[in-house]
């Protein structure tokens, strides 16, 4: 069988036991629909929630990106991470022993206040809405490039799979579509690195093949820092190069890892399980279910940069190998000869020797327009055409494209045809499985948080179940129309929205359970301080070309300093503000005892729900 | 860790005393999550891929695998430690609850058996949530 039958064949195999078990998951009422029933137990929320965390991005661009970077790659690691030690310590016991149904509600019910409910709510969306569009353009690229179906009929047809799905099942269907999805992308994912780890060292596991050996007495790790020397780029594992310095590594991890913790999708996972006991267990289990990936991520990264570096530097058009090829013509990554007919690829110490390239954001024309001039330039020697090296190097678009490098890695390893197609599932499962989750968070605070909190409490059971199938209809036809026509800033805008979570929910939920004096007024001007903080400072760096006022610190860093401004200014006004009443205090009272100790609360009952 | 001071008399000095307790288990763990991600897989990173593990300069090691599996540690132990001290203050209030049917006022009674009825049903399995709607 040839990599496309295999692929069609995994695919159209997973995408039907995800529809088999949505329909074994319908749900009929509010309940099940935001919150799965809360009988979920802790070790499948924790899978649920590992493929609802692991996106589109960690499990295609994530690898590369560490490739690309060397050890500052590891603030993606352990942001990605180490936000998970903050989730399970400081809030998800607590949210759901409050036991409501989104984050929006806890805002406005903890602070009493409709208005904190709505600032909460938009920061809410806005987060979702940013992050699910980059899913659906994921789940597009992947039909791309392993079935050349084109990237918008891949986006139809993921955002009808997740439409059906997600309207009929609801959190449940959404739970047990994002077990299964989970065990697809760890083994798609785990598999071929496997395989490459004992061909280049010998070692089964990569986390240990990465510290292992390419040949008697050459540890991979010394000789890619030996390769990046050579070729002129900053070395493997020597920390601080480049425009990562030590503050900007730094506040980025930091903000990372406050920004994970403080992303509406994940933490409504929390609120699926049956008790206190139960939401710590099942953090436990997601960050384990999520290290397996995160542990393979870097040791792939660092196989990957040995390939390419090894099997592409020095080499004629004949010796390249069999993936170049192939992945030469999706334009990510291209080869502008200088004429002696020898690929070179070097880095930023030597840039004007470097010959590899990828297209980027550039239209497919302009590119075969420059190579078509590059060719001239070539030909005429300089008379005619221009060297289109000079181009892209102006253009930051040296070296291949961090998204090649686990599509292509079996390719590279030369694993076979089946190894490939299985990528291909996992991509999807992936992109899937988080845009699922996204959608959810967007349904509910339309339909539970706005409708029903705010505008129509008298609102009826099969009202709220019946709106929330429009609102999360409507959010994926929104979702898959963003992902055809996507916004040129959609790289941007992630950092937008960890730099929003990092700066306004996290914050505000802390405060709403370690503090029992906070009241409405600090709580309201944090969220507004840090977003306002963070998003100027995001706009203003990226577009209008503000200096980096703040340390030096780059965009994806500042929610770092957003959060601290936002404690700052809460805890400062809360000073001076009146504290909050005697309800909220007793709110926080009960959300602090252990489950069932003290006088007996029925979490199902407790709110008005 | 509850053990370690006088048991407490009333059912808000038993919350108040296991809350201290769950703050101080809290910060200690989160200063060695801070130790771990931010100090040896960033503030001290450079200084610490002088030092090698096997293949690994110890730097990026922490960065690319260390921190990660130090941050899975964690939360066992929260997990655990949590656990504890929630049988601690389950006992406490067990104590307080017994203590309280023998002495005279009974609204105080009451209070404390409910209290005591509540925390037996948290250690039992919780009844599936549709039955409980």
């Amino acid at each position: 069988m040839t990599v496309q039958a295999w692929t069609f064949a995994m695919v159209g195999l997973t995408f039907g036991l995800y529809l088999y078990l949505a329909i074994r998951a319908r749900v009929r009422d509010t309940q099940g629909f935001y919150v799965a029933g809360r009988g979920v137990p802790a070790i499948l929320n924790g899978m649920a929630t590992a493929a609802d965390w692991m996106s589109a991005a960690s499990f295609l661009s994530m690898a590369g990106t560490i490739s690309l970077l060397g050890y500052a790659g590891g603030v993606y690691l352990m942001g990605w991470t180490g936000g998970f030690v903050l989730l399970a310590l400081l809030l998800a016991p607590y949210l759901r022993k409050f036991g409501h149904f989104t984050v929006p509600d806890f805002v406005g019910d903890r602070f009493e206040s409709n208005t904190a409910r709505l600032v909460a709510l938009l920061c809410a969306l806005f987060i979702s809405f940013t992050y699910v569009a980059g899913q659906m353009r994921g789940v597009g690229i992947v039909f791309a490039r392993f079935l050349e179906i084109d990237v918008d009929l891949g986006v139809v047809v993921g955002m009808a799979l997740v439409f059906v799905y997600s309207t009929l099942g609801g959190m449940k269907g959404i739970t047990w579509t994002q077990i299964a999805q989970y065990w697809v992308l760890i083994v798609a994912y785990i598999v071929p690195v496997v395989f490459i780890s004992l061909q280049l060292t010998g070692e089964p596991v990569p986390s240990v093949g990465m510290g292992g050996e390419v040949a008697p007495g050459v540890p991979l790790l010394g000789k890619l820092d030996q390769i990046h020397r050579d070729l002129g780029f900053p070395s493997y594992t020597e920390a601080f190069t480049g425009g990562w310095d030590r503050v900007n590594v730094f506040c980025t991890t930091l903000a990372l890892m406050v920004g994970t913790a403080g992303l509406p999708h994940v933490i409504v996972r929390f609120y699926t399980v049956r008790n206190v006991g139960a939401a710590r267990w099942s953090g436990l289990w997601a960050l384990v279910f999520i290290a397996l990936l995160y542990l393979t991520a870097p040791a792939t990264a660092a196989f990957a940069r040995y390939y390419v570096c090894e099997q592409l530097h020095g080499k004629t058009a004949a010796e390249l190998p069999g993936w170049y090829h192939t992945w030469q013509k999706t334009g990510l990554l291209v080869w502008l000869d200088d004429g002696d007919g020898k690929l070179s690829y070097r880095g930023p110490a030597q840039q004007a020797q470097n010959e590899l390239f990828r297209i980027g954001g550039m239209a497919t024309t302009e590119f075969a327009d420059l190579r078509a001039s590059h060719e001239r330039w070539l030909l005429t020697k300089g008379q005619e055409g221009q060297d289109g090296r000079v181009v892209m190097t102006q253009k930051k678009l040296s070296g291949p494209d961090a998204d090649i490098l686990v599509l292509a890695t079996p390719e590279m390893a030369q694993l076979a045809a089946w190894i490939i197609a299985l990528v291909a599932a996992g991509g999807l499962a992936a992109a899937l499985s988080t845009a699922s989750g996204l959608l959810l968070v967007i349904s509910s605070s339309i339909a539970h948080d706005l409708y029903f909190r705010i505008l129509r409490p008298q609102a009826t059971e099969a009202q709220r179940l019946r709106l929330s199938r429009v609102a999360i209809g409507l959010a994926v036809v929104i979702a898959g129309v963003v992902g055809i026509f996507p916004p040129g800033f959609v790289a941007e805008t992630v950092a937008f929205a960890f730099g929003l979570a990092a700066s306004s929910f996290f914050p505000v939920l802390v405060l709403g359970i370690f503090s029992a004096r906070v009241s409405a007024v600090p709580a309201i001007a944090g969220m507004l301080a840090g977003m306002a903080f963070t998003g100027s400072y995001i706009l203003g760096t990226v577009y209008l070309g503000w200096p980096r006022w703040c340390f030096g610190i780059g965009p994806q860093g500042i929610g770092a300093v957003g959060m601290v401004v936002h404690f700052a200014v809460a805890l400062g006004l809360s000073r001076v503000c009146a504290p909050a009443s005697p309800t909220a205090r007793a709110m926080v009272a009960r959300m602090r005892e252990p489950e069932g100790a003290g006088p007996g609360v029925d979490i199902e009952r407790a709110m008005d729900h | 860790m509850p053990s370690s001071s006088a048991a407490p008399d009333s059912l808000p000095a038993a919350n108040a005393r296991y809350w201290r307790a769950v703050v101080r288990l809290t910060l200690v763990l989160l200063a060695i999550w801070a130790l771990l991600g931010l100090g040896c897989g960033v503030l001290f990173a450079d200084w610490l891929n002088g030092v090698r593990l096997g293949g690994f300069p110890l730097g990026f090691w922490f960065a690319q695998q260390g921190a990660i599996v130090g941050f899975v540690l964690l939360i066992l132990v929260y997990v655990l430690a949590m656990r504890r001290l929630d049988r601690a203050h389950r006992a406490d209030v067990a104590r307080l609850a017994a203590a309280a049917t023998s002495a005279p006022s009974p609204a105080q009674a009451n209070a404390y058996a409910r209290g005591a009825q509540a925390s037996a049903e948290g250690n039992a399995q919780q009844k599936p949530p549709e039955a409980a709607r």
